[in-house]
């Protein structure tokens, strides 16, 4: 059973239509991409499945202990708790918050005292928190961000506050991850690390990937099966050979070789 | 094992004390004079209201402008409690009724208006507090629009004193929780803190029921002090005095509360002298120290963070 199936989704914007009878499977362990020219409605794609929008027909379909779970009109926070996690296009840091604050909000849903114990400070908050903030310095440590953790995220430059977001992702712990352009605004050199560490990430933590992106370098180097998107519509799925050769692609995406 | 007894906790207990002892022996001693006094349990009672707004305002990120309906609430609620039993109990038990009360209107506030976002929170949160002042106004038990008189004067300089410690302590702790920290990132971002599992709507409603429990406990409090009580008193125009306090004083710092309510309390003592303009100077006052600082006293540092490096608290994992 493939661990996120779409079946038929479309998100209708009044008459605007964003995304029209989208089908799409991600399976354990793999690594998508979704490429499309601007405004073929990726990030509206995105915002369904992790429930920022409520689709207008279709349905969203999210594997877990082997039972398929209706992810359509669920709250963006329980789906998260179910095992999916996001980045976002335009990064969405809580800037004035610590790094290492910004890690330890996505903790927040596996928090095991109440509010009495916090206010009481009783040993249960004391041992749950010393608890979280290791875990989360773990985190950061593969991230390599643990030198900056005492640091406010409006502080970091661009490439770490992409880097960080991504850690705060993974601290919700998901089965399924999101990225939105997580290479956007970065140089040859930057893009390189980030093509090793999303590698890495998924076969560290055992997850499925699912990554928007524009820069075509890391997209076929990394991904094992592409979705190709235009005016809210499937065009071509396959892997990277396929989708390079595919004539509707070159025309709609990619450009002809010159 | 790490607990409350600290060094750090042990330092923060002395200090208390000898704040607390130099107002006290300042009091009993005399040397301050009546009218002194009077401003001195305001602007503690000003404190209190000031660090459950901010708890809202500040920390969460919602604007709320209905600060005064609950103190109203705690202010009546205690008030009729001890005209039955008109003794510190009966003060202790008119709180505890009028916070119980406050946390149920405050949630029947907070479900739908929370919903609303910035100026629209506002105006709903400022119309349920007028919803409150007209009920107080019409009901029979409040006294209707004369209001109660015959308050017993229970309320002391250490009875307000060891509230405002309450009142820090459980902001402070909640707010280093990491319920706490859900809230703070509710005001940062609210997308993005939805996206990362945060149940935005019971953080926002948390923070508004703990903010406004704490305006109740201050409405008790000046029951007990100022004799009577009017439903007018709680007006509107006591939830933009309260506003004023946390702008003031810094929107998410507890110290800046604090501060501002005391300067802004010396301020209006000292104008005392030119009645007919004072407001007029009140204001003015104001709007200098906002053009001078937009941010407030504090911003969103605390006290703490002016200490020297050494003395600051590590907040690495140890």
């Amino acid at each position: 059973m493939p661990l996120l199936s779409v079946k038929k989704l479309t998100k209708n914007f009044d008459g605007l239509c964003a995304n029209s009878n989208i089908n799409m499977e991600i399976n354990e362990g793999e690594l998508v991409g979704l490429i499309g020219p601007n405004g073929a409605g990726k990030t509206t794609l995105f915002n369904m499945l992790t429930g920022v929008y409520v689709p207008s027909e279709g349905s969203i379909e999210f594997t877990k202990d082997d039972k398929p779970i209706k992810l359509n009109g669920i709250k963006p926070y329980k789906i998260t708790a179910l095992g999916l996690a996001r980045t976002f296009q335009n990064i969405r840091l809580f800037k004035d918050m610590t790094v290492l604050e910004n890690v330890l909000i996505a903790m927040n849903k596996d928090v095991d005292y109440g509010v009495i114990t916090a206010l009481l400070r009783l040993p249960k908050y004391y041992k749950s928190e010393i608890a979280m903030k290791k875990k989360a310095m773990e985190l950061l440590t593969i991230f390599h961000l643990e030198d900056k953790c005492e640091e406010l995220a409006c502080n970091l430059p661009y490439g770490e506050q992409r880097r960080l977001e991504i850690a705060r992702a993974m601290a919700a712990k998901p089965k399924l991850l999101f990225l939105d352009e997580p290479a956007a605004g970065m140089n040859p050199q930057e893009t390189a690390e980030l093509t090793e560490l999303i590698r890495f990430i998924r076969d560290e933590f055992h997850i499925s990937i699912l990554l928007i992106e524009h820069d075509m370098s890391l997209v076929m180097n990394l991904c094992e099966r592409i979705y190709v998107l235009d005016y809210g519509k499937i065009i071509a799925s396959g892997v990277p050979e396929e989708i390079k050769s595919n004539k509707r692609v070159i025309e709609a995406y990619l450009g002809e070789e010159v | 094992m790490k607990s409350q007894f600290t060094k750090r906790n042990l330092i923060w207990t002395i200090v208390v004390c000898v704040i607390f002892s130099i107002f006290q022996i300042a009091i009993s001693g005399r040397m301050i004079p009546n009218t002194y006094q009077v401003a001195i349990i305001t602007i503690g009672i000003n404190i209190i209201l000031a660090l459950g707004l901010n708890l809202i305002i500040g920390f969460t990120g919602q604007f709320s402008l209905g600060h005064a309906g609950f103190m109203s609430i705690g202010a009546y609620s205690a008030a009729i409690v001890l005209a039955k039993m008109p003794n510190l109990t009966g003060l202790f038990v008119g709180m505890l009724v009028g916070m119980a009360i406050t946390a149920v209107v405050a949630l029947i506030v907070a479900i739908p208006t929370l919903r609303l976002r910035g100026d629209y929170l506002a105006i709903a949160t400022l119309g349920f507090s007028e919803v409150i002042r007209i009920a107080i106004q019409n009901m029979e038990i409040t006294g209707g629009a004369a209001g109660l008189s015959n308050i017993p004067k229970l309320t002391t300089f250490p009875l307000v004193f060891v509230f405002i410690v309450i009142s820090v302590i459980v902001i402070h702790n909640f707010i280093r929780s990491s319920h706490g920290r859900a809230c703070i990132s509710v005001r940062e971002d609210e997308i993005a803190s939805e996206s990362m599992g945060i149940n935005t709507t019971k953080y926002k409603t948390l923070a508004f029921v703990i903010g406004a429990m704490l305006a109740s406990i201050a409405g008790a409090l000046y029951a007990a002090y100022f004799y009577v009580l009017k439903p007018t008193t709680f007006g509107f125009m006591k939830s933009i005095d309260i506003l004023v306090i946390v702008v003031f004083g810094g929107m998410g710092s507890l110290s800046g509360s604090i501060l501002a309510a005391i300067v802004l309390g010396i301020i209006n003592l000292t104008l005392q002298s030119y009645s007919e303009i004072r407001m007029i100077l009140y204001a003015l006052a104001i709007i200098v120290i906002m053009v001078y600082r937009p941010q407030g006293l504090f911003g969103s540092k605390e006290v703490t963070d002016f200490l020297p490096k050494k003395w600051q608290k590590k907040k690495e994992v140890d």
